[in-house]
């Protein structure tokens, strides 16, 4: 298990870069003028990677606003065969909200922001309401699980509010979108436990669902835990 | 939830053979049966895990019982009793409130229509149930004294502004809206007085994001003819006050806000409504309970 974690790790490779030929490493990313957003790029898999710390938690933020902006967008410039005019409104309010959060995670990681990621959408039938729906919904529950995991990650006292801000916005498209598709499953046995607690995600636990949908290789093993 | 199997596979056997360590394990196992995030409150960082474990052979029987009390009160935020305890109380408080009301709301013959309402309400007041019993027992592991409160102590009309909370439908669910969405922002201004205590920030967050759920499906509630018939109303929050009742206004304060972390959305390209929507905005303790007192005999 654990050496299957290794192999499919794009850091395995970054570490034997960094440690074994660190020297060579860097002189090639000098001598290229790279900038620093590439500082977060694997020069050979091209993997992009989070970061630490507090910054490492924004980008993971950011990666999954990146996702869910590019899927709503999606949603509005081709809208399922029968969308009604009320789904139309509120998938534009939630593509604009997504796209808010995306531009502002941006804005502040500034020069440490990762950058953009290149998206995978081939299972989605933008065509199908089933199929847009059944993803917003994913999208949505996963995102709330992974602002409740992280925010006990956070060091910052203002990053864990502008957290909290997000959050339970993403937890109201997910209420919403859930009861799109079945009027009162808002905060269903799915996503609601007996205590009364919605979900909580770790990082990798998150990033292991999103990948398959997001094209661009992510390394997240700096991330605190 | 396997680490403590990680942790005791990195222990010598005859720790194993143990039978106190063995009950220890045994208690935690029942306890993650209830609370399955304990492993998680008793260290985040896994960092108490293994000081626990490492006292290896220094754990005597006798020393048990303080060994554990003393993890327990890592786990439940003993380095910040006083205001995790606030927080935790102040919380319970917000939940009775909203239980109760839930509670009185289901129990009136007539006031809520046959249809999916019955079903959301009752959702929603299991909920508030579940939050209260959490509470109660997180309180009390910190060897401190939860609130108390029946539904007499509380007046949902509060003073006599809502007459008609549990006779007319549409009133009940304006009051609810007003409940759920000062329940979201009062979570979220206590997120940073739980750092100190990892474990249980992340309990309240996962309440948060419930409570969020709750306001956006009664904002669509409202929506419906029965519930008033306001099509104009979103699950999120538009501008300041969207509720269409001005005796809430305390409730939305600063809702209207465009700025996050220094950075002005609207200058990003975003419409006044998107940046007001995109961004939930905190109370303070203070404004909660000046609003929650509203409700409170």
């Amino acid at each position: 298990m654990e050496n299957q974690d290794i192999l499919e790790s794009g850091i395995q490779r970054r570490s034997f870069l960094r440690y074994a030929g660190a020297g060579m490493a860097v002189v090639a990313l000098t001598a290229a003028g790279c900038s620093k957003d590439n500082d977060m790029v694997d020069p050979v898999t091209g993997a992009v990677d989070l970061g630490s710390g507090d910054i490492g938690i924004l980008n993971y933020a950011y990666a999954l606003e990146q996702l869910e902006a590019a899927f709503y967008e999606a949603v509005i410039k081709t809208p399922f065969a029968g969308m009604t005019e009320t789904e139309k409104i509120f998938l534009t309010d939630i593509r604009d909200h997504e796209l808010a959060h995306r531009d502002f995670f941006k804005a502040a990681l500034g020069d440490k922001a990762i950058p953009a990621l290149e998206v995978n959408f081939s299972a989605i039938n933008f065509n199908d309401k089933n199929s847009v729906l059944g993803t917003a919904k994913a999208f949505e529950d996963l995102g709330v699980s992974a602002y409740n995991g992280a925010g006990k990650l956070i060091k910052s006292p203002d990053y864990l509010t502008l957290a909290g801000k997000i959050v339970s916005v993403e937890a109201r498209h997910a209420a919403l979108i859930r009861d799109l598709i079945e009027n009162g499953s808002f905060a269903n046995m799915e996503v609601v436990d007996a205590n009364g607690l919605d979900v909580a995600r770790t990082p990798k636990e998150v990033l292991a669902i999103a990948k398959a949908y997001i094209k661009t290789e992510i390394t997240a093993n700096n991330l605190p835990s | 939830m396997q680490k403590p199997i990680l942790k005791l596979k990195s222990l010598p056997i005859t720790y194993l053979l143990k039978p106190e360590i063995m009950n220890i394990v045994n208690i935690l196992s029942e306890i993650e049966k209830v609370d399955g995030e304990i492993y998680e409150r008793l260290s985040p960082r896994r960092a108490a895990m293994k000081q626990f474990y490492g006292f290896g052979a220094k754990i005597a029987a006798a020393a048990i019982p303080l060994s554990l009390g003393s993890m327990f009160n890592k786990a439940y935020g003993q380095s910040a009793p006083v205001a995790v305890e606030n927080v935790l109380n102040y919380a319970l408080t917000l939940e009775y409130l909203e239980y109760y009301f839930y509670r009185t709301g289901s129990g009136t013959n007539g006031l809520i229509p046959a249809g999916p309402g019955v079903g959301a309400i009752k959702t929603i007041c299991d909920h508030e149930m579940q939050h209260v019993n959490l509470l109660k027992g997180a309180i009390t592991g910190l060897g401190k004294t939860p609130v108390s409160f029946t539904a007499a102590n509380f007046d949902y009309t509060a003073k006599g502004t809502f007459p008609t909370v549990f006779s007319d439908y549409k009133t009940f669910l304006a009051v609810a809206q007003a409940l759920e969405d000062t329940g979201v922002r009062a979570y979220k201004g206590q997120a940073t007085n739980l750092m100190s205590a990892p474990g249980v920030l992340q309990t309240a967050l996962q309440i948060h994001s419930v409570e969020a759920r709750h306001a956006s499906h009664i904002r669509q509630m409202r929506r419906a003819p029965a519930g008033g018939g306001l099509t104009a109303m979103k699950p999120w929050i538009t501008g300041a006050n969207d509720s269409g009742v001005p005796q809430v206004d305390a409730v939305y304060k600063g809702e209207e806000n465009t700025t996050q972390g220094g950075v002005n959305i609207r200058n990003l390209g975003y419409s006044e409504r998107a940046a007001t929507e995109a961004f939930d905005e905190t109370l303070t303790m203070a404004e909660v309970n000046a609003i929650a007192s509203l409700f409170i005999k």
